[in-house]
């Protein structure tokens, strides 16, 4: 069997303009050089999940001019302030937001993993985000008494893009506890994963791996990106740049220090 | 070591305190996004519980590796408040009003929003399922506790057919302590801080509230709190908070913490 390891840019050739892409959490391993790579490419028109949640990643995707759509609970850059370029292009009008609250985007990746149309939720009833979601429906539980429960379509994204700490030649990725990336390849059509190295050996066979292990079967492709979060954090591996946190906020509060912060730590590597 | 004079505290040691006497006995409080306040107050109860050799409550910080035994990913802090096994959580609001709406999305119409917040974050869910929500919002103005939010993230109360085990039980500001009546639907001054008046309160809150006869002053932290905070609270926050541990507690950011 031939390796499904691959440069970057060849592993990310299934995000394509339009795509439907699904992204996880801050904590969870953000494929953020994967990110700097897709922005270098000039990717257009993307309808970006974050699950539940997103930071600088989706900042910077929208400051770039990546997005039309995005779909997630929140987007702030945590302790660094608010997200400079989400918060414009919303008050521009310049992508189209669906606000969801974190439950219920895992309700819906966790109803395409299951092959079924939907998942119920409690909560949500007489909030405001029902009013804005004509795709997410309340109906009385067939089990119950007068009991309105809501109703979330499965989503089903294009592509999952994550970032782990290893991956092995047939594509097994090890997640660790962060099991929400095990669902988001189990929904997306196909998976692609940047990782901080290669396991020399099958995780499938070391039970103290395998119980953390994306199965190769849900993988499309693995790329090798060393500190492939940063300056996001990697769960046991490393923090959060914070130095680097707090220049992005502060360049990113105008579109000229925006478009310094793309040539400085973006495109600089294309140059390079 | 000389011991912290009470009178000398930050207002977020005050409110971490306030917050902390608000959990009570819990046997799992959970914290969410962008809340150090809460997140001292919960650490504060657990280590209060370890000083006098009580049954300690499990901590659940968002975003922790130390202080979490979350091993089902990000999905199992709602699945578990599902459960019902989440007994504090904590919101905010870019917005709260009378009714204990809060409002994470935009002031404004929706579609064209004046201003724009992060988000709902769970609010939409946990709001309805924890028992005792703790509002928080440290800025106490007329821009923040409004008549009416122009988004309802997450109702304060929901009609009786609705499941709806949890809901909000106070409000903390930098200003004062409100509780909050769920029959009512209003919340009600229930003291105001040290340094603070109520005609200051009434003047700087957009939504009517009830108030008892005599409104008493805040407890102050005592000494002993002070110094829990300071010297055992305050390095573990610094995993998660790490700009909020050196502002408010002088922490050093680790150094693995600093770098990438």
């Amino acid at each position: 069997m031939t390796s499904i390891v691959r440069n970057v840019d060849e592993a990310l050739a299934p995000i394509t303009d339009g795509c439907l892409l699904a992204v996880p959490r801050e904590t969870s391993g953000v494929a953020m050089a994967a990110t700097r790579a897709l922005i270098r490419r000039g990717v257009k028109r993307l309808h970006l999940v974050a699950l539940p949640t997103s930071t600088l990643q989706a900042d910077l995707l929208i400051g770039a001019g990546a997005l039309e759509t995005l779909e997630t609970s929140a987007v702030s850059l945590g302790e660094f302030g608010p997200a400079p370029r989400f918060t414009a292009a919303i008050l521009a009008g310049a992508i189209r937001m669906r606000d969801a609250t974190c439950p219920a985007l895992h309700a819906q990746f966790q109803a395409s993993e299951k092959g079924v149309p939907f998942m119920p939720l409690r909560g949500l009833i007489g909030s405001d985000l029902m009013a804005h979601r004509p795709d997410w429906k309340i109906i009385d539980n067939p089990f119950g008494n007068h009991d309105p429960v809501a109703l979330l379509p499965a989503l089903k994204p294009d592509v999952a893009l994550f970032h782990a700490p290893l991956g092995d030649r047939d594509g097994n990725v090890y997640i660790g506890t962060q099991r929400e990336l095990v669902t988001m390849a189990h929904a997306a059509a196909r998976t692609i994963v940047t990782v901080e190295e290669i396991h020399e050996t099958d995780l499938l066979r070391d039970p103290l791996f395998a119980a953390g292990t994306l199965p190769g079967f849900y993988v499309d492709a693995v790329a090798i990106e060393r500190r492939g979060a940063w300056p996001l954090p990697l769960p046991d591996r490393y923090g959060i740049d914070a130095a680097h946190m707090s220049e992005y906020g502060q360049l990113a509060a105008t579109p000229e220090g925006f478009t310094q912060y793309l040539e400085r730590y973006v495109y600089a590597k294309r140059a390079a | 070591m000389p011991s912290a004079r009470p009178e000398e505290f930050h207002d977020e040691e005050l409110l971490a305190d306030v917050i902390c006497r608000l959990i009570g006995d819990a046997r799992h409080i959970a914290v969410g996004a962008a809340s150090p306040i809460p997140a001292t107050a919960a650490l504060l109860a657990r280590e209060r519980a370890n000083l006098r050799n009580t049954a300690k409550p499990y901590v659940s910080l968002l975003g922790s590796r130390a202080h979490s035994f979350f091993t089902d990913g990000s999905r199992e802090l709602f699945d578990c408040a599902g459960q019902g096994r989440v007994d504090v959580f904590f919101l905010s609001g870019g917005q709260i009003d009378g009714e204990g709406n809060i409002n994470l999305v935009s002031v404004g119409d929706y579609e064209k929003p004046k201003a724009r917040f992060p988000g709902s974050f769970g609010s939409a869910y946990l709001y309805y399922v924890v028992p005792r929500v703790i509002l928080f919002r440290s800025e106490h103005s007329r821009r923040t506790l409004v008549p009416k939010v122009d988004f309802i993230s997450a109702p304060g109360g929901s009609p009786d057919n609705v499941v709806r085990p949890g809901g909000p039980i106070a409000l903390v500001t930098n200003r004062c302590l409100f509780d909050f009546d769920r029959a009512q639907r209003r919340f009600r001054l229930a003291s105001v801080h040290p340094g603070h008046s109520i005609e200051e309160v009434v003047e700087n809150t957009g939504f009517a509230f009830d108030r008892l006869p005599q409104v008493p002053v805040t407890r102050a932290p005592s000494a002993d709190t002070l110094r829990l905070m300071r010297n055992v609270v305050a390095p573990l926050l610094a995993e998660v908070y790490p700009e909020f541990a050196r502002r408010v507690f002088g922490v050093a950011v680790p150094l693995s913490q600093a770098h990438a």
